[in-house]
Order: structure tokens, then C-alpha cells, then sequence
């Protein structure tokens, strides 16, 4: 089967997340890859070297600059002429497209698979991952949103593509892009960090989330995430959010401070490597999956552990 | 201008849902359902956009089991929507075949806006909005945070990974709803007493002629892997200790 997978980039680098979906298209067949954006070569080249990988195609052009969903879709369907299946990460941006490849190709869209478990066979979540179903496709072409964390990164060197223009499909005219407002962090990305810190309600204020989440994350060299309660509340910025609908997270450890563990927020960590709990309520849910758990209040509990660190 | 608002019956999201013993899905026998939280927002921003003057008629369309009339279109209507369309059927359709339904009933209706939620929390696809989008050749505006109409565009402000963006779509669009978008209202008695003489149109899913055929077969649904029962440690210097032995400390 001949693979294609829409590489996420920020036009400097690849991102982890396509990593991750060249993994799981490799399980498929061969891997080709697409870089669509403006001033790509950079990007193009760097894709190139990704371990398995063979035709890198690429599409320079203003119209996919902004990665709008109504003119990079029709450019990958022109391109699933020639491949079997296109693979997205089940990012934010590659949720937007794929959907629109699947319809214009009219096959169903198989999101965010956890396995590969044959050509036509996935594992994926449902009800905020309560439930894992094996689905089976009909389908003669496939569209695949791949969950990150459920694929090891295929590694960024050892590669030898080909890279390949593609003459651009042009601006459909549906959309413009107006302006983007993204937070500026030091820290590593939440998706892919090994470590996660993350505050809930109990923190109380946006002062207090910052003067105990922050200092601990970064003696441990970890992401910050939150609760929705917390996001809800102001506390910390929406792209913090850990959860069915925030972002899915499968760190070596990750800390809950503060967090009750609701089921919606369970489903965006509880596939972490070891949990930690902080938690005054000693019957909180978050324990029930917390492989370390310390009952006690956090604004004592917090400074402690971060002055011992 | 009417906006389109498609609603889904899910399980009540404060349910655990629970694994059939046989693997075959999810046990939805006697079980709380209700509006997907994602269309209750969807409605809100409608109605709040017919309380500005930017919307004249909202419509709301569900595709399901009979059931759906009193579980989700009548909530709807209380919350405001103005009328409602039950696409009858017993079978669960999938995201495709409900974006060709939901196509049909735009070229019937013309509306200048359809409000989708970003994903229903049975299935999880976050496929709707984005395949009908497509299929109408309609820009799209998901994962919306703050939607303003403007003349003959709608600008839209999406959230992104990393942060947010702002997308200007030209008009008809396709908007799909995240969390932050509005905090949608409770329908009062007296609403849902008043909605009941809102009209609902009955329909079922050969009067669009659209094959729901399911494209994807479940061969299985079972629990996720239960995690190993975690400990509990008396003090901070024994979590320390513990990070320790991680390696992350």
C-alpha cells in the first residue's frame, strides 16, 4: 500500500506529531510524504531525512500558507490519485483537513487510531476513551487521523527521500487567514514532553496556579497543562487543557495537582507512564489512577516538594 | 439569514459508559441520554446571534431515533430554535452519511450559516462540520471560540494548538463549536412548555435518497487496559524519593 502523510510544520521544523504518523503509516507500506506551505524547501529537506521515508512532495505556495483546511484539501486529493491511504496527525490543524479529504474522496474517516492492526483493521477510542472499538473499513482509499502518543516517533535522520514539486491546487477564495495569537513558552511542548505538570481548580486563582505550577515544572523540566476547571476559570491559557477535548498527553510522568480526575480529563492522561497525585480529597477519582498518590493540602505540599527538587 | 443547527442524542455526559460483556458496544439500554454538550453551545450561538439581528430563523435538525424528538429537539426549541427536522432512523449513521443528509436539508432550507458541535462525545470523529463543508463547498470555521458576522463573511476565531487564530470565511459557512464559545442557557418550563407548539417536520432518511449504507464495521468494542492499584506516600520527601527512582528529579 503506498502511503501518503500530511506533515505538520511550523515552516523551521517538522512536528513531533508527524513523527509519530510516519510510525503508523509505515505499518501500511511505503511512506510518501506532503509538505505544503510557503517557503518550504527548509522543511522539505528536513522531511526528506525521516527514517523510511520515500518521495517527500512538496507544494510552495501562498494559498497554503496558513494550512486553510479549503485549499490544502483539494491538493491532497489530487495527490490520492496515486496513494492508497493519506495519514494526518490528530492534531487541531490536521482534524481540520482531514475530514474534508475524506468527503470529496467519499470514504469515512477512521480518527484518531491507537493501532494498526491490519490493512484495513484500527484501533480507536470512543466515549472519551472509556471504550476502545476495532473497526473495520470498506473503503477502497483511507483517511487516517493518528494519535500521537499511541506511536513511538520515527526517527529524524537516516532518511533518504526524494523530494518532488507538486504543482499547487491555488486559493479556492473560501477563507483568508486574519491573524494568530500563540502563547510564547520556554517550556516543552505539551504533546511531547515527558513530563507533564498540571493544576486544577483547587488552585484557586491565576496568581496562585503560576506561583506553584510553574517553579515545579520547571525544576522538572516539565510541560504545564491544566483542568478544564481551571481553563474555565481563567486560571491558565485553553491550549493548557488536558482532556477529551484539550489535548491528549502520554508522558513518562505526569503530576495532577489540584485535579479531581473526571472523566473528561482522565481521557486526555490516564495513558501516562506513571501519574502522580496531589490532592487534599483522599477520595478524589484522580486516585483511583494515580500510581503515587499524597493526600494534603497542595499550597503546603507544592513549595515543599519544589524546594526538595 | 437562517441558521442550520444539527443536534445529536448522546449519552448524558456525566454517565460512565459501560462495555457491553459480548464486546459489541457500549450498553445504552436505560441510560440518562441528552444533547450533545457541543450542540448546546451551537444553539446558544445561534440564538444569541438572532438576539443581535444577525440571525432570523434558526432550524434545528436531528438525525436518529424517534426519541430524539423529545430528548434533544424539544430542549432545543426551548433554548430558542425556531423549528425542528427529525430525520428518522434506528440505525447509527455515520459522520459521512450524516453530512449528505445534513447537505440535502441545506439545499432544501438555504440557510446562510450552519452551527455544528466540534464532536459528539459517544464517537469522537470531529468529522460532521468539516465533511459537510466539503460537500456543500462552503468554507469552514472549526474549534470556534468567537464567531462575529460581518455583512456577506463571518469571522471566525478558532482554537488552535499553541493558541488561537482568526479566520475571515466567506458566507454561507460551516461553524463548529469548541467549549469557550459561549455558555449555553438552561430551557426554562415555561420554554419547554412553548416549545412544544414549535413545528417539528418528520422525515426519514429515504426521503433525501442518501445511502447510509456504514462504510466502517465494529469488530469489537472492550474496556481500556485498568491500571496497575498505585500506592499512597506519607510525605513529600517520600514522593521525592520516589521521582527519584524515575529518573525525573
Amino acid at each position: 500500500m503506498k502511503t501518503l502523510v500530511w506533515v505538520e510544520h511550523d515552516h523551521q521544523s517538522v512536528k513531533d506529531a508527524t513523527l509519530s504518523t510516519v510510525t503508523a503509516a509505515a505499518k501500511l507500506g511505503e511512506v510518501h510524504l506532503l509538505v505544503a506551505g510557503k517557503g518550504v524547501s527548509g522543511v522539505a529537506e528536513a522531511a526528506a531525512q525521516i527514517a523510511g521515508v520515500g518521495k517527500v512532495h512538496v507544494a510552495d505556495d501562498a494559498a497554503y500558507e496558513h494550512f486553510l483546511a479549503e485549499n490544502i484539501a483539494p491538493l491532497i486529493v489530487q495527490l490520492m490519485g496515486d496513494h492508497d491511504a493519506v495519514l494526518f496527525p490528530a492534531t487541531t490543524t490536521g482534524k481540520n483537513v482531514a475530514p474534508r479529504v475524506a468527503a470529496a474522496l467519499d470514504v469515512m474517516q477512521i480518527s484518531d487510531i491507537l493501532s494498526v492492526e491490519g490493512a484495513d483493521t484500527f484501533t480507536r477510542p470512543i466515549y472519551a476513551g472509556n471504550a476502545i472499538a476495532t473497526v473495520q473499513t470498506s473503503d477502497k482509499k483511507l483517511v487516517i487521523t493518528v494519535r500521537g502518543t499511541a506511536f513511538d516517533k520515527a526517527a529524524t535522520t537516516g532518511g533518504s527521500g526524494t523530494v518532488e514539486a507538486v504543482a499547487a491546487a491555488g486559493d479556492k477564495g473560501l477563507s483568508t487567514f486574519v491573524g494568530a495569537e500563540i502563547a510564547a513558552s520556554e517550556r516543552p511542548e505539551l504533546t511531547s514532553a515527558k513530563v507533564v505538570v498540571s493544576g486544577g481548580r483547587a488552585l484557586g486563582s491565576q496568581e496562585q496556579f503560576h506561583a506553584l505550577i510553574d517553579p515545579l515544572a520547571d525544576k522538572l523540566g516539565a510541560a504545564v497543562g491544566a483542568s478544564r476547571a481551571a481553563v474555565d476559570a481563567g486560571y491558565a491559557p485553553n491550549d493548557y487543557q488536558v482532556g477529551q477535548t484539550g489535548k491528549i498527553v502520554a508522558p513518562q510522568v505526569y503530576v495532577a495537582v489540584g485535579i479531581s480526575g473526571a472523566i473528561q480529563h482522565l481521557a486526555g492522561m490516564k495513558d501516562s507512564k506513571t501519574i502522580v497525585a496531589i490532592n487534599k480529597d483522599e477520595d478524589a477519582p484522580i486516585f483511583q489512577v494515580a500510581d503515587i498518590g499524597l493526600v494534603g493540602d497542595l499550597f503546603t505540599l507544592v513549595p515543599e516538594l519544589t524546594g526538595k527538587l | 439569514m437562517k441558521v442550520l443547527v444539527p443536534v445529536k442524542r448522546v449519552l448524558d455526559y456525566n454517565v460512565k459508559p459501560r462495555v457491553k460483556a459480548d464486546g459489541t458496544g457500549v450498553d445504552l439500554a436505560n441510560v440518562k441520554m441528552s444533547m450533545n454538550p457541543f450542540d448546546e453551545i451551537a444553539i446558544e450561538e445561534a440564538v444569541r446571534l438572532k438576539e443581535k439581528g444577525a440571525a432570523t430563523e434558526i432550524v434545528v435538525v436531528t438525525i436518529g431515533v424517534a426519541k430524539a424528538e423529545t430528548d434533544v429537539l424539544l430542549t432545543a426549541r426551548a433554548m430558542g430554535a425556531d423549528r425542528g427536522i427529525l430525520i428518522q432512523t434506528d440505525e447509527e449513521v455515520e459522520p459521512l452519511a450524516v453530512a449528505k443528509l445534513l447537505a440535502k436539508v441545506a439545499q432544501e432550507e438555504q440557510p446562510g450559516l450552519i452551527i455544528l458541535g466540534k464532536q459528539a462525545i459517544d464517537d469522537d470523529s470531529n468529522q460532521t462540520g468539516q465533511m459537510l463543508g466539503q460537500l456543500l463547498g462552503w468554507a469552514q470555521g472549526t474549534f470556534a471560540s468567537k464567531v462575529e458576522i460581518d455583512g456577506e463573511r463571518v469571522k471566525v476565531t478558532r482554537e488552535i494548538d499553541g493558541g488561537l487564530e482568526t479566520v475571515d470565511l466567506k458566507l454561507p459557512a460551516i461553524v463548529t463549536t469548541d467549549l469557550r464559545l459561549n455558555e449555553p442557557r438552561y430551557a426554562t418550563l415555561p420554554n419547554i412548555m412553548k416549545a412544544k407548539t414549535k413545528p417539528v417536520a418528520k422525515k426519514t432518511v429515504a426521503d433525501y435518497g442518501v445511502d447510509v449504507t456504514p462504510r466502517l464495521k465494529t469488530l469489537k468494542v472492550v474496556e481500556p487496559a485498568k491500571r496497575q492499584a498505585g500506592i499512597k506516600v506519607g510525605s513529600v520527601d517520600e514522593l521525592v524519593e520516589k521521582l527519584k527512582g524515575m529518573g525525573v528529579a
